[in-house]
């Protein structure tokens, strides 16, 4: 981050293709945003994404109109869908605050070309969570008596509870995931407003970037602001999902009350996190061939962190069974039993293939340098990730201390269209945003390649690197 | 007050880094105090070379203990003044319980602290700023590198800062109007 570096600081595949100037790297990104034409695959998405936003708004009508009883819930399972995909959404945001803080702190050059786009993924993915509790409080219109306020009724929330731990540490997060996003974009936008062609866009980004130009003393501000927002964002990531497993773990339902669940919780945030920015960033580095800036690098280094916080989920599997057998408590003994083995064991033994056997094909180097056997992984790992949650959320609640109050929890079409609607939601956004800011940090990009005012050349700069990067820049060459 | 000239400054373009670093030096050798240089990365030795140091890191630390204050102090007095519920005989100041709010107040409030302390360090947001006038400065965003010693600077002089700015090897040196 302190002033240009050698691309090749960290030895072999290098995190950025060679050849490339602060010019060159300005140009290509900008261009995505100002100049290219949009291009059809864009359209098409974006209105694909735009039913599953309609999808949404019929669900969450249909639900307003109707009440929860909607949707699946029934005694005993009164945490159905709406927690799932709640812990679930919230999962996928934190690699987005991991790649840009924590990697940050640790000096990893490699996060630069994707942690604008990951950070965007996280501010999304926490949007879509929160549609969830907001929901499942059944009276959404009054859902701002989770806040204190000076009331008519005299009361305060129960500061004693989880549940409320979850209201502060979920707006905090989503308020410090978009300050950081906001701040990391600032130079960025100065970039467009002094790149960008039409007088609107001049003056919206201009706007946007509040004047920014680049002073030796805002920079050193600057920098100094985005190291301290970093250093604050990794506590506060790892605050965030803990806050998510106290409300299970605070509990006292055989298979939340454990204390395995925080760490076990965070591993498995990074691990669905990290899964997700590899599903988004292999096609969108194809379709706009930034295969020079997100290199395979890149997604080799995403693999190895996908395995390893993946291990750290399998040891949390064992554990919750160890302690079920340990405990010599009747109900943990059953929980375990049932989970495993009751009308819900598909979901276990499903849960256990994505999450625990199919990654382990990462071990192998020649799986990690396959894009579409990392992306098919991805994908597995996504699916896993939301089992896992359906796991603990479902079979823990349907049997617990008394037969006669067990029962069984179908979700409803109204329990899915929500939950595809809230993908449509996420890729709605992802599509504009990537249409209209940069989607890789220009500015931190420009530290990685030497600070010389060189013109990159008129022609043939991509397909002169395309040998070098291993074929990986074809895709950018074809282009006219 | 009416302006002592009739410019802003004299700014020099530089083909790289290394060579607005060397110019930035030499400057401030020669006695130059108010000047400001434009990269477009961050180049910490310039801001060094040019005399800043910030004090962001003292305004985040204020705000995230404003931050512990508040969020303890909220708790402390709903649970224990206002609203006291007195539950099995527990302490009514149950603070093992209140840790997580305390810290996710002392992050929110540290985390705005260092934005909103950033923005109004460098006094942004700021519309109009004279070094815009001059059309070959939207490269400062892009690869060029540039320095600028303002008509304020106190040893600046129309024709021997000129002169001096044109011995430093610039691309160009080009007057800022205000």
């Amino acid at each position: 981050m302190s002033g240009p570096k050698s691309p090749h600081a960290e030895g072999g595949t290098p995190v950025i293709g060679p050849g490339h100037s602060l010019a060159s790297v300005t140009d290509q990104i900008s261009k995505i945003v100002l100049t290219r034409k949009t291009p059809m695959g864009w359209f098409i998405g974006l209105g694909v994404a735009m039913l599953g936003v309609g999808l949404l708004i019929s669900a969450i009508g249909w639900l307003l109109w109707w009440g929860t009883g909607v949707w699946g819930l029934n005694q005993p399972v009164g945490w159905g869908f709406a927690i799932i995909n709640f812990v679930w959404w919230i999962g996928i945001g934190h690699a987005g605050t991991l790649i840009s803080a924590i990697l940050l702190l640790l000096k990893q050059e490699w996060r630069t070309s994707i942690n604008r786009f990951a950070e965007a993924m996280t501010l999304f993915a926490v949007m879509c969570a929160g549609v969830f509790p907001l929901l499942h409080v059944g009276r959404p219109w009054l859902a701002y008596w989770l806040l204190p306020y000076p009331n008519t009724m005299g009361m305060w929330p129960q500061f004693r509870s989880p549940l409320l731990w979850d209201v502060f540490a979920v707006s905090t997060y989503a308020t410090v995931s978009a300050l950081f996003w906001y701040v990391g974009l600032i130079p960025d936008l100065a970039t467009l407003r002094d790149r960008a062609k039409s007088l609107v866009w001049k003056r919206i980004y201009g706007a946007l970037a509040l004047g920014w130009r680049g002073a030796a003393r805002h920079w050193e501000r600057y920098e100094t602001a985005y190291g301290l927002l970093a250093g604050l964002a990794t506590p506060l990531v790892v605050s965030v999902h803990t806050v998510v497993s106290f409300d299970f773990a605070v509990s006292v339902i055989p298979g939340w009350h454990a204390t395995i669940m925080p760490p076990y919780f965070v591993a498995g945030a990074i691990f669905s996190g990290f899964a997700m920015v590899l599903t988004l960033a292999i096609p969108i580095r194809r379709i706009y061939g930034l295969e020079d800036f997100i290199t395979m690098k890149h997604l080799d280094n995403m693999a190895k962190v996908i395995l390893a916080t993946g291990m750290i989920v399998c040891y949390g599997y064992a554990m919750e069974a160890f302690f079920a057998w340990y405990s010599g408590s009747p109900y943990e003994r059953y929980m375990m039993a049932n989970r495993m083995f009751g009308p819900y064991g598909w979901s276990y033994w499903a849960l256990i293939t994505c999450n625990l056997l199919v990654p382990q094909l990462l071990w192998s180097a020649r799986v990690r340098s396959s894009v579409a056997a990392l992306f098919a992984i991805a994908i597995v790992v996504n699916v896993g990730m939301w089992l896992e949650r359906f796991v603990i959320v479902v079979t823990s609640l349907h049997r617990d201390y008394l037969p006669s109050s067990w029962g069984m929890y179908y979700p409803t079409v109204w329990d899915w269209a929500l939950y595809l609607g809230t993908i449509g939601l996420f890729f709605f956004l992802l599509f504009l945003f990537i249409r209209f800011l940069p989607m890789i940090s220009i500015f931190e990009m420009r530290t990685l390649v030497p600070a010389t005012g060189e013109e990159p050349p008129k022609k043939g700069l991509h397909i002169a690197s395309a040998g070098a990067s291993s074929g990986a820049s074809a895709g950018e060459a074809r282009r006219p | 007050m009416k302006p002592k000239f009739p410019i802003y400054g004299y700014l020099a373009e530089f083909h790289d880094g290394d060579e607005l670093l060397a110019a930035a030096k030499r400057s401030r050798a020669a006695g130059f105090t108010v000047m400001e240089a434009y990269t477009p990365v961050p180049m910490e030795e310039v801001a060094h070379t040019l005399g800043y140091r910030t004090s962001l890191p003292w305004i985040v630390l204020a705000g995230g203990v404003l931050g512990a204050c508040v969020g303890f102090g909220l708790q402390y007095w709903t649970s224990v003044i206002d609203y006291p519920m007195n539950i099995g005989g527990r302490p009514l100041n149950s603070w093992p319980a209140f840790i997580v709010v305390t810290f996710e107040m002392t992050i929110l409030f540290a985390a705005a602290s260092a934005v909103l302390g950033m923005l109004w360090l460098n006094g942004l947001p700021q519309p109009y700023h004279p070094v815009f006038n001059v059309p070959a400065f939207e490269l400062a965003s892009r690869n060029r590198f540039f320095l600028m010693i303002l008509s304020r600077d106190p040893r600046f002089d129309m024709d021997a800062t000129k002169a001096f700015m044109d011995g430093l090897g610039a691309l160009s040196v080009k007057e800022v109007p205000h």
